[in-house]
């Protein structure tokens, strides 16, 4: 979040001697391993080529001798660099865990992305070059999930003035603040699961569920949550904020408690209270952290999925889609690899670009007006 | 008794009242959105003890309007009379909580860990990779959390097929622990950020190396903002259902998954889903209601600078 001045950081300093052998053990250690793995890689490939069998089973080997090199490479930093080794150790495991496990699947994911791959036939993969691009173009149901994530990301704005409300509230001099905090924190807790369950399935039935109840007596003759494609997408977006209110109020709460009392105090003397206090003092205060929140909770907002799979399946005519449930159930229904991964790449570039310009319009706007 | 001298003048009474009229408000909010988050747990957790009739009749409260019933728990063989005995809904349930509990402890352990490091050496020492300083590879690991996980999911589905880690546990433990680690990294730096370097200064000078006074000094000090990062780590790994749908069928299937397949075919048996419902948010509310202070640090950090 802060920019970080590299003068302030831990000077250490070392007087190494590493001899020219531990250096070369741990060159030694680093080629050998990359080696072994590039044996055993080559050997796999030619046996899936058809080349000649060595009783592979899967590339498990491959993986196998990949970790060794990973281990390997952690190990001769310190037989090469000694001290600043050590300090390399540091970061470097979760920078090779995080390569391996996004890096290479997207590489990977680019190549199934550009081809026509049916998990369940026995043809296996094939490109097919644009096709999938001109698919995508084609289909309406992808754009319209795109939409929906609009409308989606939207409500945001909604949630984000409930979740100041509260946190204002829960800041002001009450009783009992330990029990409604945790009793508002809980819904962030439950699995979005059981949330679709509990509320989408059993709560919202149309007969006996105690919200449509509720409904019929204020007067609603037939409620019916998921009929009409505004407002199940409208129940679809009050369920998911139910969940994540609490997340931004605890965010907002803690920016908020930050305040320095002297600031509210000089404010009241000045005169200013209330509403005018609100506008002129506090939202400006927390102005920072209320856009960290948001992206945040935008950056949530666009994985949304779960819930939208288990209570609408993307219903009525593709209302609720999002473009997570879209994908899941092009996948379950098609098992098309191809087409999916390429939707979900076109998904990854709007939302790398969306957050992009999204963090610079915010961060010029982040700092506190004078 | 005399009659009273002072009284307080109507300008001084309005701006009282109006306060007590404020507290109302906040307090009758603050009670309304409290029911609103805690009515469907209760109504899960009720919804566990009816019979057909009382859910028909959308029956409210226990003994009042109703009399409970084990029979959603003896659907899942956790009732009373039922626990003795063998029951294969049980040992399934029992079976998906175990994978469950193992994945998402697993997957925050390993993703506290490496977490914790990255984020302590990112905030102590400089580092060059090629073009990349501190703050490239700080954004690095953060923007991982812009990652939907639909992009990674078919890739993997695929990779791990070739790998044989399909409806693995190993293989769920490494994606959760990716896709937690940005958070544990967020939460770490915010930590360590609040520990004078000073002390590992004294440290060394006495003559410990940095990764012993990283783990005697340094670790006990930030063992706080660990539990936090654990903790939320926990919360998110437990709930995840979308890769555990894709990626598991039969052995590694958790909780969420099984929760999910129970809709469906021949109407819903609304007693059971409430009781599978509720036994599986029942440890997380266990542990918003124990651990509330560490989840708010987790979330809080970051937040204030």
């Amino acid at each position: 979040m802060s920019a970080m001045s590299t003068g302030d950081l831990l000077h250490v300093v070392t007087n190494d001697n590493i001899p020219e052998a531990r250096r070369r053990l741990g060159r030694g250690l680093i080629w050998g391993s990359a080696g072994l793995l590039l044996l055993v890689a080559t050997l796999q490939t030619l046996q899936v080529l058809g080349w000649r069998d060595f009783g592979f089973a899967n590339w498990r080997p491959t993986l196998y001798a990949y970790v060794g090199w990973a281990i390997a490479l952690c190990w001769a930093q310190v037989l090469i660099r000694g001290e600043a080794g050590k300090r390399v150790l540091f970061v470097l495991p979760a920078a090779l865990f995080v390569i391996s496990l996004t890096v290479f699947p997207l590489l990977f994911g680019l190549l199934i992305a550009f081809s026509d791959w049916n998990l369940s036939s026995p043809d296996g993969r094939t490109f097919n070059g644009l096709d999938n691009v001109r698919q995508m173009w084609a289909d309406p149901f992808y754009w319209n999930a795109m939409l929906n994530m609009v409308w989606y990301t939207l409500a945001i704005i909604v949630e984000y003035a409930i979740a100041f409300g509260l946190a204002l509230m829960l800041n002001a001099q009450i009783r009992a603040r330990k029990f409604f905090r945790v009793a508002f924190l809980l819904p962030l807790m439950l699995s979005p699961v059981a949330v679709s369950w509990m509320i989408g399935k059993s709560m919202l039935e149309v007969r006996f569920g105690p919200i449509s109840r509720l409904a019929r007596w204020l007067g609603w003759e037939n409620p019916a949550f998921f009929g009409s494609p505004e407002m199940a997408k409208l129940t679809i977006m009050l369920m998911d904020a139910w969940t994540f209110i609490p997340f931004m109020m605890i965010m907002i709460l803690a920016g908020l408690q930050a305040i320095p009392k002297e600031l509210t105090e000089a404010a009241r003397v000045d005169g200013a209270t209330g509403w005018k206090a609100f506008w002129e003092i506090t939202f400006p205060l927390m102005l920072p952290v209320s856009i960290t929140a948001i992206l945040i909770r935008i950056i949530f907002k666009l994985k949304l999925a779960d819930i939208v799979i288990n209570v609408t399946a993307g219903g009525p005519g593709g209302a609720t889609d999002t473009v997570t449930s879209f994908i899941f159930r092009e996948y379950r229904d098609r098992s098309n690899v191809g087409y999916g991964t390429l939707l979900a790449m076109v998904y990854l570039v709007a939302i790398i670009i969306f957050m992009t310009v999204l963090m610079k319009f915010a961060d010029r706007y982040a700092r506190p007006r004078t | 008794m005399t009659a009273q001298i002072f009284h307080d003048s109507a300008a001084d009474l309005a701006p009282r009242r109006s306060a007590y009229l404020g507290r109302l408000g906040i307090y009758s909010v603050l009670i309304i959105w409290a029911f609103i988050c805690l009515f469907p747990i209760y109504w899960t957790a009720t919804t566990s003890f009816k019979i057909a009739p009382n859910v028909m009749q959308g029956a409210m409260i226990p003994w009042v309007d109703y009399t409970p019933d084990w029979k959603g728990w003896r659907a899942i063989g956790l009732s009373p009379d039922t626990i003795g005995r063998d029951s294969t809904v049980r040992d399934e349930f029992l079976k998906r909580f175990g994978n469950s509990a193992i994945i998402a402890l697993s997957a925050s352990v390993l993703a506290v860990a490496l977490g914790t490091l990255a984020a302590y050496g990112l905030s102590r020492f400089s580092y060059k990779w090629a073009w990349m300083k501190n703050n490239d590879i700080s954004f690095f690991f953060l923007s991982q959390l812009i990652l939907p996980p639909v992009v990674l999911a078919l890739p993997f589905l695929v990779l791990y097929r070739e790998v044989d880690l399909l409806d693995s546990r190993i293989g769920l433990i490494l994606l959760y622990a990716l896709s937690v680690l940005p958070i544990v990294i967020w939460i770490m730096k915010d930590q360590f950020a609040g520990i004078p370097m000073e002390l590992e200064e004294a440290a060394l000078v006495d003559g410990l190396s940095i990764w012993g006074a990283f783990l005697t000094i340094i670790l006990p000090i930030a063992l706080p903002g660990m539990v936090a990062a654990f903790i939320l780590s926990l919360v998110l790994t437990w709930n995840e259902y979308f890769f555990a749908a894709l990626l598991t069928s039969t052995h590694a299937t958790t909780l969420p998954v099984m929760v999910a397949s129970q809709t469906g075919s021949q109407g819903i048996s609304w007693w059971s889903m409430a009781a599978i419902s509720f036994a599986a948010i029942l440890p997380l509310i266990v542990i918003g209601i124990v651990l509330e202070r560490y989840i708010i640090k987790g979330m809080a950090a970051g937040a204030v600078k």
